[in-house]
């Protein structure tokens, strides 16, 4: 067993752990954590795998945004956990068996002689100057320009629906009002007075 | 040597915990949003994968708009949320039954 094999059942079994808690924990912000400790250990299998640039968009994209967003709501809405548990026990059993058949099943499917997915076990690594960022940019830039511009519109989309979501106009706070003031003319403000000057005396 | 199998399989183990997840935290929306997120990075892990062990990068260009739309579905079901523990004062989700689901 290589060292890179080691790493490989170190950080996958870290990960299915910290996936598992992010299932059974009690507290939403413990479970924000685990699920946390997930991405970190995804990305370094990702690091694993070659693809430097989307394990470190993982990290930025995913820890240092969607997680901080998940986190600030969680602490922001003060959430009763106790009814949220009765159902736990009850439901537990079944998740159990629907979590372990589907394992099984997809176990069969891609561990199986069937499939030859150790077919691609031989696979080179790429030389120490290959740069996985130029790759990946050179085909997003070129042949997948148009879904590009469609995932900008997305997020476009999503920016423009959680803000409107969450705007709250409530009556009685005092704001400025951009179109009245543009639309102001000069003469409704400022009113020229012919001043005749005075002799001396 | 790492086998792209391993891959899968612990792609596969992540994502029925996920699904597992959502069976027995249906009280629990916060949790059922992160388990979508466990979810979506199973299916980023196959990608992966199998760009990895296929050679090739269009896998990648995958997993980047999963990421991106992933990242706009997690901003608008916050959202959503936030709104729904204003108007009700909860995120129970059996006491959201306006609509007699």
């Amino acid at each position: 067993m290589g060292f890179e094999k080691f790493l490989f059942y170190l950080f996958a079994a870290i990960l299915v752990f910290a996936a598992l808690r992010v299932i059974t924990v009690r507290n939403p912000v413990h479970a924000a954590l685990f699920l946390v400790l997930a991405f970190f250990n995804s990305a370094v299998l990702w690091l694993l795998l070659e693809a430097e640039f989307l394990a470190i968009v993982l990290v930025l994209v995913y820890v240092g945004a969607v997680m901080v967003l998940f986190l600030f709501v969680v602490m922001m809405l003060d959430v009763n956990v106790a009814p949220m548990r009765e159902g736990f026990i009850h439901y537990l059993p079944v998740g159990i068996v629907i979590g372990l058949i589907m394992v099984l099943e997809m176990g069969l499917v891609v561990g199986s002689d069937f499939f030859d997915a150790d077919h691609f076990a031989a696979v080179a690594a790429h030389p120490a100057d290959f740069s996985d960022t130029k790759e990946l940019g050179g085909l997003l830039y070129t042949q997948y320009v148009l879904p590009f511009e469609l995932a900008a519109v997305i997020l476009l989309v999503a920016i423009v629906a959680a803000i409107s979501l969450t705007l709250r106009r409530r009556p009685g706070t005092k704001h400025q009002a951009p179109a009245q003031q543009v639309l102001v003319r000069s003469q409704d403000r400022v009113r020229l007075v012919q001043v005749d000057s005075e002799e001396k005396q | 040597m790492i086998t792209l199998a391993d891959y899968l399989v612990l792609s596969a183990i992540l994502f029925c915990l996920s699904v597992a997840g959502i069976f027995i935290n249906r009280k629990n929306v916060l949790i059922l949003l992160m388990s979508i997120e466990l979810m979506l990075l199973a299916v980023n892990f196959n990608f992966i994968a199998f760009a990895r062990y296929l050679d090739d990068t269009a896998g990648e260009v995958f997993v980047f708009f999963v990421l991106t739309v992933a990242a706009a579905e997690a901003a608008i079901g916050l959202a959503i949320l936030v709104v729904l523990f204003r108007n009700r004062g909860t995120i129970n989700v059996t006491d959201l039954d306006t609509m007699k689901g």
